[in-house]
Order: structure tokens, then sequence, then C-alpha cells
């Protein structure tokens, strides 16, 4: 067996060797941050203040590291909140975004070219500069504090209308017209047939807001101070603000709980998180 | 460039148009009153979308700059014009001005070596058939992991006494620092985590622009006698990716210029002046400290740049399509 395992190795050319090795190498740094993190969460605390470092623990301390992460701070809650947060989210930007994206598609008529404009400004414009109207917005609608304001200023997506119209536009006229003849109504035909066959771009969309909703820091730090309203990253946040640093292995126990349901989704779908993310980070 | 779908996307644009004319239904041809009904149901159907951009984008972008323009505070009843006020004093300040510097030098470290290497790992993924799509996963993950918890991992991978990075280096006889709290390192330190993140984006942007070159040009330049791996990356590779390159740089440069959690989760802009910068600074004027008008002023500095940037993309782009 050995020899034909060394002969395996003997066979890779020094190029390919080559490859594997810088690969390997640079894959591994990559993932340091994820292992420390792990191998920090089941380990007690005094082996997490010896200045040696193996990644397995001599006494593994797992099982009260993530008891404590999930009943001394509410991390159930803050997980159940970005669950609802994000579906909530991309439930209203499907339903606001995809009769819009049809009409700019499939429809021609005046003012179309103003309301795609309109679509392109959205798309131009970083929502963190927009993030002081919007409190404002919020705080006079009397939402602040609240779960609606951590979702009124997602409900529309320009790239959502912009990336669905792509879409809506590679089907044939001549199936919008022969549902017409077949006596579907027009919001009929974008829920019965255009999002339907639209169903990769709606994939990468569902992909993009979730991970970008599930991720953001910024406007939940603004939208909201009630703990019992924070989506995962305000509250990891405040629990290590609270835990002051000190207790490292329930924190990272957290931590990790926080990254890895993205993780898990992104492994089973691996094709469809780079292209949904890689598009939406361009726009 | 956007990717390998967008571009199938667009060809499939121009084809369908060209098939919409083709057969274009007789019935649909324009019967009186028909344009007029049309663009009723189009609006309609637009109607929520239009409702929502005016009142989410287009409104508060406007907002942004009346307030800019005023010495208003949030919570207080009057207002009134004060110019360019809130402008000088974003200039004349100290406090921003680091911030811009530090984030002018954060971009000067990130966006260099992300691009570099993520063309690297490209190159390299490309450059085999085995393990693709294991090495792109592996190098891909940080740009989806959350950035809040992540970095609450990096702190303690950079913890002076106990943190990874000091024990190695005092391992390997090096000398250790206190990176997060010194004023030396802190931007570096951020930088790096910035890099880690970004990396996995500008890898897979190469990829698709890898992918896009065509197979006849590489057999052209074997004809010519470029066979060995480094001539094709010379001759061709790298000269076919220059576009994809000035692109992948912006982009990337839009994404660290919008840094903030490592910021706001790590050193809060500190320690002293060292680690501000800008989006984190437009938050705590805005929202910390409430100086409404000034933090408005750093808003519209901020548009001012992602919008430069955006559309300098745009412009390349636009060039990339008229390649094809």
């Amino acid at each position: 067996m050995s020899t034909r395992a060394l002969r395996a190795c003997l066979l890779l050319s020094p190029a390919a060797l080559f490859r594997h090795t810088v690969l390997l190498a640079t894959g591994a740094l990559i993932l340091v941050p994820f292992v420390w993190m792990v191998s920090l969460s089941i380990k007690p605390p005094g082996e997490i203040f010896r200045t040696s470092f193996s990644f397995w623990p001599v006494q593994f301390y797992g099982v009260e590291n993530y008891t404590k992460a999930v009943t001394k701070a509410p991390l159930p809650r803050y997980l159940g909140n970005g669950v609802m947060i994000c579906a909530l989210i991309l439930a209203l930007q499907i339903l606001v975004c995809a009769p819009c994206a049809y009409a700019l598609a499939k429809h021609r008529f005046a003012g179309r070219d103003t309301l795609f404009g309109l679509v392109l400004i959205g798309l131009l414009l970083p929502h963190q500069v927009l993030s002081l109207p919007l409190f404002i917005l919020g705080y006079q609608l009397g939402i602040l504090n609240t779960y609606a304001a951590l979702v009124f200023p997602y409900v529309v997506s320009p790239f959502g209308i912009f990336l669905f119209r792509q879409f809506f536009k590679t089907i044939p006229d001549d199936v919008v017209h022969a549902a017409r003849l077949d006596g579907l109504s027009e919001i009929a035909i974008v829920w019965k047939m255009m999002v339907p066959m639209a169903l990769p771009a709606v994939i990468a969309f569902a992909i993009f807001s979730i991970v970008s909703h599930w991720n953001d820091l910024f406007w939940p730090l603004i939208a909201v101070h009630d703990q019992s309203l924070m989506p995962p990253p305000l509250g990891i946040m405040v629990f290590k603000s609270e835990e002051a640093g000190t207790d490292y292995g329930p924190l990272m126990a957290a931590a990790t709980l926080v990254v890895l349901p993205l993780i898990v989704a992104f492994l089973g779908a691996q094709r469809w998180f780079v292209e949904g993310l890689a598009e939406g980070a361009i726009k | 460039m956007r990717g390998p779908r967008a571009i199938s996307g667009a060809h499939h644009e121009l084809s369908s148009r060209g098939g919409a004319s083709r057969f274009r239904c007789p019935t649909a041809s324009k019967a009186p009153g028909r344009g007029l009904r049309e663009t009723l149901a189009a609006w309609i159907l637009a109607g929520p979308s239009v409702f929502f951009l005016l009142m989410l984008y287009c409104l508060p972008v406007i907002g942004v700059f009346v307030i800019a323009f005023t010495d208003w505070r949030f919570g207080a009843a009057t207002l009134s014009f004060v110019g360019l006020d809130n402008f000088r004093e974003v200039i004349a300040d100290e406090g921003f001005r680091s911030s811009l510097r530090n984030t002018a030098i954060y971009l000067l470290i990130v966006v260099p070596s992300t691009v570099s290497l993520g063309l690297l790992i490209a190159l390299l993924i490309e450059g085999g058939k085995s393990c693709r799509s294991f090495y792109r996963a592996i190098h891909f993950l940080p740009f989806m992991a959350t950035m809040s918890a992540m970095a609450i991992a990096w702190e303690a991978l950079l913890h002076p006494t106990i943190g990874l990075v000091n024990q190695t280096l005092s391992a390997i006889g090096m000398p250790a620092a206190n990176w997060l709290r010194d004023e030396h390192t802190v931007l570096p330190a951020l930088a790096a985590i910035g890099i880690w993140q970004n990396l996995g984006f500008a890898m897979v942007l190469f990829l698709a622009g890898l992918k896009s070159i065509p197979k006849d040009i590489y057999d052209a330049a074997d004809v010519d006698g470029a066979d060995l791996w480094l001539d094709r990356l010379r001759t061709v590779t790298l000269p076919m990716l220059g576009p994809v390159s000035m692109f992948v740089v912006i982009v990337v440069a839009l994404r660290a210029f919008a840094s903030f959690d490592t910021v706001k989760v790590l050193t809060q802009g500190g320690p002293g002046h060292a680690s501000e910068m800008l989006l984190y600074t437009l938050y705590r004027e805005s929202f910390e400290y409430l100086r409404t008008g000034y933090g408005a002023a750093i808003a519209v500095v901020f548009l001012a740049i992602v919008v430069t940037l955006t559309l300098v993309q745009a412009h390349l782009m636009d060039r990339k399509v008229h390649y094809q």
C-alpha cells in the first residue's frame, strides 16, 4: 500500500505538487481563525490561559461552554430574531420587487426609463449613507426599537429588481403572450410563470439577501437597543462587552453558533453561494 | 464583468431582444388605447416598488444633503441653513482628517494584497483539474462568515499573551506585540483581517474572468510557441485579465472602504484615533454624539467617494461588454 501511495505521490508533476502545496498552505491560514474559535470553545478556562497550544483540549469542556453560551446570554433568542428578520425581509423583497421587475422587463410604458433610472440610483447608494434619514423616518413612524425598524429599510431591493429584470428578459415574449391569451392576469403571470421560471435568480438573490442581513451589524446597532430584539451580530457584540472578554470559552461557543448556520448552508450549496454573493456584492 | 451568470444573462438579453422582434405576436401590436392600458398596468405592478424606492432611497438621500447644510440636531424643533459650515468643520476637524487618513492607509494595505493574493489563488486553482471546488470553498469561507463573530475569534488570535499569533512569533524568536492596543500595529492588524475576509471574493471574480478567456487564444499562443505555462501566463492570461483586474481593484476598494464591524467590535477607533475609519466616524458622530448636521456632512463625503468609485466601475463594465 505504502509503495503505491508513494508512487501516486511521485506521479504528481512538480507543477501539480507546487499547486497543492501553496493552496493547502493558504487554505490552512484562512481556516486558522475558524479552527482557533472552535478550539477555544471546547476548552476549560485553565487551558485557554495556558501558553501552549493544542487544538484538542486535555479536558473536554465543550458541553459547559455551549450550555453557558445559550443560557447566560439570550443566544437562542438572537438566533431566532435573525431567522425571523431575514425571512421577513426576503419575503417582502420578493413580493415587492418581482412585479416591478416584470413590468420593467416585459412592458413598454411611459416612464419606464425613468423607473429604471430610479432603480439604478438605488443600486448606487450605499445603505450606510441613508442611515441617518432612515433613523429619523423610523423615529417619526414610531417604530424604532421594534422588529419593524430592523426590516423596513430593506423592503425594496434595487438589486433584486435589477437581477429579476435581467432574468425575466431572458424569458421569451411568446410565453407571456400565450399566458395573456389564456386569460391569466398580469399578477398571475408574475407569480405563476415568471418567478418559477426565474428560480435560479430567485435562489441567488435569496442567498445574497439572507447572508447580508444575517451578517449586518451597522443598521441593527442603530435601529434597536432592546436585547430581546437583537439579531446575532449585535447580540454577540453585546455578549462580548458584558463578559468583558474574560470568559473566552462561552464567548467562542456563542461565536461558533452564530457563524455555523451560514457555513453549513454554504458547504451544502457552495456553487449557489459563490455566485449569489459575488454578484450581489458587485451589484 | 459580472460573474459567469451575468455574462450569460447579458447574452440572453441580446438574443431575446432579437427574438422578440422576430416573433412578435400580432395581437400585441398597437391597438388603440393599448398603450395607455399597458402603461397603467405596468405602473400598478411597479407601484409598491416605486413607493418604497422613493420613500427609502430618494427621500433619504435628499434628506442627507438637506441636513448637511443645516445646523439641525436630532430632536431639535428648529433649524436654519448654515451653508457649507458643516463641511468646513468636518475638513478642519483633526479627528475626521485622521479618520480619512486611516481609511486611505487601510485601503492601500488591503486592496493590493487582496487583489494580488486573490489572483494568485485563482490562477493556481484554475491551473489544475483536481480539488477545484474544495479550494474555492475554503478560500471563500471568510467572505460569508458573520464578521462581528469572527472579529471575536480574531481578537483571541491577536491576544497579547494567549493569542496564537504572539505564541507563534515568540516560538520562532520574533518580537510579539499587543496588536489591537498599540497605535502602530492596530491598523495593519485590522487590514490583515480585511485581507482575510475579502481574498475569497477577489478570487471568485478572477476565476470568472479566467473562465471567460476564449480557449482558442491559448491555442493560438501554442502555435506561436508559447508552450510553457509561464509564457502563456505572460502573453495571454495576464493581458486578458487586465480589465477584470481593474474592476476587482475597485470592487475590493469599495468593500474595504465600508469596513465597520471590525472597528466597532475590536477597537472603537482606538487607541487614540489610530484605527478610526470613515464609516465608524460617520456612525459615532451621527448616532452616539448625535451631531446630526456634522454626521450628514460626513455621509455626503462618504457618498461622493463611493459614487466616484462606482462610476469608474460602471465605466469599466461598459467597456467589458463592448469587448464581447
